[in-house]
């Protein structure tokens, strides 16, 4: 009975933790190198070398959501660096070249007269819908104006009707996109209705719809330049996710395993903490909403070094506590007492470097300091709180008393 | 083992494999990822074989063929070019299409110079502010013999990893800061506790002589040193093992590291400490005569 305790204790955290697991897992957001996606970094520039206000920056990240809403992403990441940065992470999605193109387009439309005046800019439409031609079979671009597109409209096509003959060259309304002309249509009519076609120059469907598409979100407040631009492919994404977990998995085993050698009872139960130290920081980064990169990764698994660190610190000096003659239990006690100060100043330092980290690294890198940080936290709570709570309970109550089951000796 | 007394030999084995490699530095530099140097990286999948030879060829209508071309198993070719435009990036898509027949895109990464230049700068600014702070905390907690030697024994460990990422070409990227400052976390980690038994045994005896004092204490956390180091080292195989290509170098540079903190650790650190005390004593002493 003197055992029932301690046993139902780890009983309930293997078996709390065996369920949580999946759950835990499913929950934690995986960065792009692990699932694929795009990470865009765009620059801000004024044609005429202006300066770029807040307020163009908050326009273009206003068009640049809704053009990534088209893309259908389900937790893309929007936001503004500095003063003329835009970073833009599309997590997941399955195009990721499509995406890039999409991103980075101005999608700037004009309508021109003949004499290259522009009457209407994109910002005068209401609706654009990609279309196939039931005529002519070609996929098309139907325009919808808005209210004062389509009185300028009407004006514009009225006066050319009246203006000039049919037939007459002049008598034209060229849609251009980005500075270049996509289709020229003779003015028939007056069109009053506000609705207009772009027609001409597409290779399918599939690129009418996506224009639409950028037309509906608006043109770009200004130009952008892509200065940064990283895609990786779903296949890339999930094969580096199947071999971390593996790496994982591994480096858990082998230092559990290298920790049952040196330290018996105690090395089992710093393997036992090290499962609950794991658990720890699943949990945290599932519940912080963390994204976890490969660097992460790498960090998670050299923080197990650090977590092992606390604990061999502590079980060595339990050893020599135990040569100096003390019984078991007093040399548990003092071992613990003795390393915890060793132990904070040695993590505290850590902490610093991953801190310093985190506000200068970058992407990735800040994935790595962030799960760095919450292992060395969970070390810290898992060497000074969980591994002491079981050995004392094995040794204040006379569980085990052979200082062998300790490595001693070795 | 006497660490002490032997310090030359301890510095002068460390200064043999640091100083032919900031000799290397110097010269070749470091080869720079498209993170630091800006530039483009293309890796392809194909679905038929592929050789380089033939990649090289459809990269000659675009004026690129004298760029890395480089295999990466099971039809996986990786292509590194200067920064190319979004239009030209595709172009050259889809010449390997039309050429080579289905293909995934497995990576295709972009990075303009003006980004590579600000990674730099806030690495170096990183080493700088994370050294200093560990100076501030060692000067606070111990004094500041302990916190000079400590942070030269990191600096030591950074250069050695330097030395070797020069030495053998190894590609350079962003995360190449985070290795550095995690080698400094670990180096520091692992000095502390051994400073932190000097310290104790300096308190419990007084009068004792400093160099037999130190080995003693280096003597008594030894198992502790090398028992992280193992268990550190054996995290870092597993994902050198099974992590797949992009964290190899990452992991194997943090291996490097390790090694080195863990000599520096033993060998560098607490002999530099006695040398720091000692002639500071000594213009103590001096001063205090003059007076």
């Amino acid at each position: 009975m003197r055992w029932a305790k301690i046993i139902a204790v780890i009983l309930i955290i293997l078996v709390g933790g065996y369920f949580a697991f999946e759950p835990i897992l499913n929950n934690i957001n995986l960065g792009l190198d692990l699932q694929g996606g795009v990470h865009v970094v765009l620059l801000a520039e004024k044609p005429e070398g202006g300066k770029i206000t807040k307020q163009d920056m908050q326009q273009l990240k206003a068009v640049m959501t809704e053009r990534v809403d088209e893309l259908g992403v389900a937790e893309p990441v929007i936001q503004i660096e500095g003063e003329r940065r835009l970073i833009i992470e599309l997590p997941g999605v399955k195009d990721p070249e499509k995406a890039v193109d999409i991103i980075g387009r101005t999608a700037y439309l004009e309508f021109k007269t003949y004499d290259g005046r522009t009457i209407l800019t994109g910002s005068d439409l209401s609706d654009a819908k990609g279309v196939i031609n039931p005529t002519t079979n070609e996929p098309i671009i139907d325009l919808q104006l808005n209210e004062r597109g389509t009185k300028v409209f009407a004006k514009t096509t009225s006066e050319l009707v009246k203006k000039y003959r049919e037939g007459d060259p002049r008598r034209v309304i060229s849609i251009y996109l980005d500075g270049k002309m996509l289709t020229s249509p003779f003015v028939k009519d007056v069109i009053s209705n506000g609705r207009a076609q772009i027609s001409g120059g597409f290779k399918d469907y599939d690129e009418a719809a996506n224009l639409a598409a950028l037309l509906r979100a608006g043109a770009l407040p200004v130009n952008v330049k892509v200065v940064e631009k990283r895609t990786v492919g779903p296949i890339l994404g999930a094969d580096s996710l199947v071999k971390s977990k593996r790496a994982v998995f591994y480096g858990f085993l082998l230092v559990m395993l290298y920790m049952l050698f040196f330290y018996r009872v105690p090395g089992l139960v710093a393997g036992f903490s090290l499962l609950v130290y794991g658990l720890l920081i699943l949990g945290v980064l599932a519940a912080i909403n963390a994204t976890l990169t490969l660097p992460g990764i790498a960090g998670f698994l050299l923080s197990i070094g650090m977590a092992v660190d606390a604990n061999v610190v502590i079980y060595e000096r339990i050893k020599e506590e135990i040569r100096s003659g003390k019984t078991l239990r007093a040399s548990v006690e003092a071992g613990f007492k003795r390393s915890l100060l060793t132990v904070m100043d040695a993590n505290i330092t850590n902490l610093l470097a991953a801190a310093v980290l985190f506000k200068f690294g970058t992407g990735p890198v800040r994935g790595f300091a962030v799960t760095l940080s919450i292992g060395v936290l969970a070390s810290l709570f898992t060497a000074i709180v969980l591994t002491r709570y079981i050995l004392r309970e094995l040794t204040v109550k006379d569980l085990i008393n052979n200082p062998k089951l300790f490595g001693f000796g070795l | 083992m006497d660490f002490v007394g032997k310090w030359k030999i301890w510095f002068a084995i460390s200064l043999l494999a640091i100083i032919p490699g900031l000799i290397i530095f110097g010269i070749k530099g470091l080869n720079y990822g498209i993170d630091f140097a800006g530039g483009n990286i293309l890796e392809l999948q194909f679905e038929n074989k592929v050789s380089t030879g033939q990649v090289r060829n459809v990269l000659k209508d675009f004026g690129l063929e004298k760029n890395p071309i480089q295999s990466a198993g099971e039809n996986r070719i990786i292509i590194r070019t200067p920064s190319l435009s979004e239009e030209k990036s595709r172009e050259i898509i889809d010449a390997f299409e039309k050429e080579f027949g289905k293909m995934n895109i497995l990576r295709n990464e972009r990075v303009d110079a003006v980004i590579g230049r600000e990674i730099t700068y806030k690495g170096i600014l990183a080493l700088v502010i994370s050294s200093l702070l560990i100076l501030l905390y060692m000067s606070y907690r111990f004094e500041f013999n302990f916190a000079a030697a400590g942070v030269i024994a990191l600096l030591h460990d950074v250069l050695f990893v330097l030395a070797f990422t020069a030495i053998f070409q190894l590609e350079v990227d962003s995360s190449f800061i985070a290795v550095v400052l995690t080698i400094i976390g670990y180096s520091i980690n692992d000095t502390i506790v051994v400073f932190d038994r000097i310290r104790e045994n300096l308190r419990i005896q007084k009068k004792k002589d400093l160099s037999l004092l130190v080995n003693e204490s280096i003597k008594q956390t030894m198992t502790r040193t090398l028992n992280t180091a193992g268990a550190t080292c054996l995290t870092l195989v597993a994902l050198i093992l099974f992590g797949g290509e992009t964290t190899k170098v990452f992991a194997t540079l943090l291996l490097v590291g390790t090694v080195a903190g863990t000599y520096s650790t033993i060998f560098i650190a607490s002999p530099l400490w006695i040398i720091f005390k000692t002639t500071r004593e000594k213009r103590g002493k001096i001063q205090a005569q003059k007076a």
